[in-house]
């Protein structure tokens, strides 16, 4: 029962630095950083101390509330610093990397085992943590038992990795990873595609629909609403396509190999292209060759321009992210820049703002807020981009005020922060939209869980 | 460079202090901040509320410039100086001497309505801590042109001081408001000064003026000679008097060249503006659209009681009754109202099928005051008011099928 999802509403935002279709090997990193905060809700409890050394694979920490999630390392090496913020808390967990890499066997993996047989592999294989769920967007609960399981192969997000480029020839993984994971559901898996080129077009035990529209038609929350939305009391998974592919390769050979191809793009960036590295590696082994420059006014980023992490120039790519982004800074002031016309910046209104006369231009965007932060007064913009079945300000504004019974009644049990990227962007009043909502995600994982 | 370089160090100095929104909200006039995101979206589109904000206002600004002639003509016209003008290129309405006049009476008004409104905003600004928020840079415009000419500026000062502290700022501020503040600001008028909003004397200058001479010579018994007083009835106050048009045609009409409130005659000006407005996307076209289709349905349904003779000439209603229903959208500030007041997005209906059902109720109530409103002809300011206070629940009932959509989803699930 394929079933196309087509939607009119969003935005396509086309920016400048593209990755060119190229793959290089990024330089090894010597170090290798894991931050529990890339895992949302997740309080660590540490396991491999300062000095200890690991292999690819060995547990680093648990997740203290649930202590079958494991966090295991994605290289071998010795554990150099555990950098701690205030109360103790877990920042960083820095690893020197072997300069011969070592993993941990696991085995090859049985495709005939049952579904408690393929969690646990999972679990104790440091694997679990790309199962995300919804409600919440956390880490998926392993105790539950998901009603369907949705994998979008389509990016659609501004600077994205080309999902069919960077998983071209490894079909044997992915087809690994969705079988199983076909166990874990008792419905189905979704996999959403954007074109029929796609590797994962051919995938069996999963249900392919074909995506068409703006951004963001390939975000997953997008296909779960189209699909199969999440009513009170159940639960979907997600997955990053990427990923399967790090899931597939423990599968068929036992080892936990974290290698990612990662596009390097943005503005920024004079040489943008793709990179195979690891996750947890130091960003500028790939930046900083590439034409950035090491004293410039930038902004890298993990992740894309609409819901990615600000790195700092040491900082290590995030556990879930396959684009790093760099783009300018906009730390400057325009004078007149509220009321002249404006021809270099993207925008929905044709309030002097002329980006609609040429709907196929490229932008060199900076990451000025283009205003100041106000309460909300325009209505109606929002609807334009947002394509869920769901009414984003009244959402929104019932997270605000923190009312737990109108945030379920509006649908608060569908949504992830990445849902709201666009009408944050748009959002003439400059409110963090995907702010609010973590923090509405948050509050009902708290009060209802 | 200099001055950007000053003012951001200045900026930098006064951080923090209680002074710093009034002086930010001058900055912020000359330069875009030089404020980055930080997580959520890195990048942000380029509109942000200044900007459209300053959309209504260019919108506004014919209309204003209109008025500012259309003052000084009817003045003129009504003192039997000048020839009625001959279409809206009309040779004796762009004259010089209208300009003159009409800027002597009308520019007060401007410069009294964002003084005061803007100063208050100031106040509960570095009062309260937060920034200068714009939404008064439209209602301070909106406000001169929805008076009569003559209203006098204090009684302007008290109502914008009423109107901006109980209209907006004891509810939170910019985009908490419930009622339209430019409207509370008019209906304090309204109903604090009657004898200065409504009646024959109030729509052109110098009328009352001339009325209290005329009252002064004759208790002192002296001549009357060259004292004639100056009507300036407005269409409405004619028709619900059962008067007729006076001696407008409807193109009068239609370029607004008619007595009324300083900038709302214009019904072509404000056609283009609201188009204006449609296709820069700031207004709503589903509130001016829907607004527009409820008055005609109101004008044709009392059209229909008129035609089925169930109200005879005597009634006093019969001559807003019998009036033309499509001449209903070029009299009295309907076009004004529903273009510019009624698609306040924050005090109008906030959902798209809420918007429908609120501008549908605006024209439609508007036509229904109007006619029915014994003491002051015109009935968009209530009906806007009124559809104000009920926005909310009707935007209540439109979210209300979108949550029980989602419970029949998953009862369809647990059956």
């Amino acid at each position: 029962m394929s079933k196309d999802i087509k939607i009119k509403k969003g935005l396509d935002i086309k920016l400048v630095g593209e990755a060119e279709k190229t793959v290089e090997q990024a330089i090894i990193s010597n170090f290798c950083t894991i931050r529990p905060e890339d895992f949302h809700s997740v309080i660590p409890k540490l396991v491999a101390k300062e000095g200890a050394t690991l292999k690819a694979g060995d547990v680093i920490f648990y997740d203290k509330s649930n202590e079958d999630i494991k966090f295991v390392s994605p290289v071998s090496g010795t554990v150099v610093e555990v950098q701690r913020g205030p109360k103790r808390r877990i920042d960083a967990i820095k690893i020197q990397a072997d300069k011969e890499q070592s993993f941990k066997d696991f085995g090859a993996f049985n495709m005939d085992s049952d579904t408690a047989a393929v969690k646990a592999h999972l679990l104790t294989s440091g694997c679990w943590p790309f199962i995300k769920q919804r409600p919440y967007d956390v880490i998926a609960n392993p105790e539950k038992s998901p009603k369907a399981i949705f994998i979008s192969g389509y990016a659609s997000a501004p600077l994205a990795a080309d999902l069919d480029f960077v998983l071209s020839g490894k079909e044997a993984e992915l087809q690994a990873t969705v079988s199983v994971l076909s166990k874990l559901t008792e419905g189905q898996v979704h996999i959403g595609i954007g074109s029929n080129n796609s590797p994962l077009a051919g995938m069996n035990d999963a249900v392919i629909h074909k995506v068409f529209g703006p951004h963001p038609a390939g975000n997953v929350g997008t296909h779960i609403n189209k699909i199969d939305p999440v009513n009170k009391g159940e639960t979907v998974w997600t997955i990053n396509a990427q990923d399967l592919v790090v899931i597939g390769e423990l599968l068929l050979t036992g080892k936990f190999n974290p290698e990612r191809v990662v596009a390097l793009a943005g503005s920024s960036v004079k040489k943008p292209r793709y990179f195979k590295t690891r996750i947890g590696s130091e960003v500028a082994t790939m930046v900083y060759d590439n034409g950035v420059e090491k004293d410039g006014n930038d902004r890298i980023i993990s992740g894309n321009v609409l819901s990615g992490k600000q790195l700092k120039p040491d900082g290590s790519l995030g556990f879930y992210d396959n684009v790093i982004t760099v783009i300018p800074e906009g730390n400057d002031y325009e004078l007149f820049g509220w009321n002249k016309p404006i021809f270099n910046k993207v925008s929905t209104s044709r309030a002097f703002t002329f980006s609609w006369l040429n709907p196929k231009k490229k932008y060199d965007l900076n990451t000025n807020t283009n205003g100041e932060h106000r309460a909300f007064v325009v209505t109606g913009s929002y609807e334009q981009v947002f394509p869920l079945d769901i009414y984003p300000m009244q959402i929104l504004k019932a997270c605000m005020y923190q009312d737990l019974d109108e945030m379920e009644a509006l649908g608060m049990y569908e949504v992830a922060p990445e849902d709201f990227a666009l009408t944050e962007f748009i959002c003439v009043s400059k409110q963090p939209h995907q702010d609010i909502i973590r923090k509405g995600l948050d509050l009902m994982l708290k009060e209802i869980g | 460079m200099g001055l950007k370089s000053n003012l951001h160090n200045l900026k930098e100095k006064y951080k923090g202090t209680k002074m710093a929104p009034a002086f930010n909200a001058i900055h912020t006039f000359l330069y875009l901040p030089n404020e980055t995101t930080h997580n959520g979206t890195h990048i942000k589109a380029a509109d942000d509320l200044k900007r459209t904000m300053n959309i209504v206002i260019m919108a506004l600004v014919p209309c204003l410039i209109f008025g500012i002639f259309n003052a000084g003509y009817q003045h003129y016209l009504a003192l039997g100086e000048i020839e009625a003008a001959n279409g809206f290129l009309g040779s004796s309405f762009w004259t010089m001497d209208n300009l003159i006049v009409g800027l002597w009476q009308v520019l007060p008004l401007v410069v009294v309505s964002y003084g005061v409104g803007l100063a208050v905003e100031f106040v509960f600004a570095v009062i309260k801590g937060h920034e200068v928020e714009e939404g008064y840079l439209v209602t301070g415009m909106l406000v001169p042109l929805i008076v009569p000419v003559d209203t006098p500026l204090w009684m302007l000062a008290v109502a914008v001081v009423f109107g901006v502290v109980i209209g907006k700022e004891v509810f939170g501020g910019t985009g908490m408001n419930i009622l339209n503040p430019a409207l509370t600001i008019r209906a304090f008028l309204f109903f604090a000064y009657p004898t200065w909003m409504s009646g024959d004397k109030v729509w052109v200058h110098g009328a009352k003026a001339r009325d209290e001479a005329i009252a002064v010579a004759k208790e002192a018994g002296s001549s009357l000679e060259g004292l004639d007083a100056i009507s300036g009835e407005t269409i409405l106050g004619s028709l619900a008097q059962n008067k007729g048009l006076l001696d407008h045609s409807v193109m009068d009409m239609f370029y607004g060249i008619i007595p009324g409130s300083v900038g709302e005659t214009s019904t072509l000006l404000i056609l283009l503006a609201g188009l204006f407005l449609i296709f820069t996307k700031i207004g709503s076209w589903r509130i001016m659209l829907s607004s527009a289709i409820g008055a005609l349905v109101m004008g044709l349904i009392f059209n229909g009681v008129i035609s089925s003779g169930l109200i005879t000439e005597s009634s006093k209603f019969y001559g807003l009754m019998s009036t033309e229903f499509w001449h209903h959208l070029l009299i009295g500030g309907f076009a004004f109202g529903t273009v510019f007041m009624a698609t306040d997005p924050v005090t109008a209906s906030q959902t798209n099928k809420g918007k429908w059902i609120y501008g549908f109720l605006v024209g439609f109530i508007s036509i229904m005051i109007r006619v029915f409103n014994p003491a002051y002809p015109e009935g968009v300011m209530l009906a806007i008011l009124l559809m104000n206070v009920f926005a909310p629940t009707i935007d209540h009932y439109v979210v209300q099928g979108n949550v029980k959509r989602r419970l029949k989803r998953l009862k369809v699930k647990t059956a």
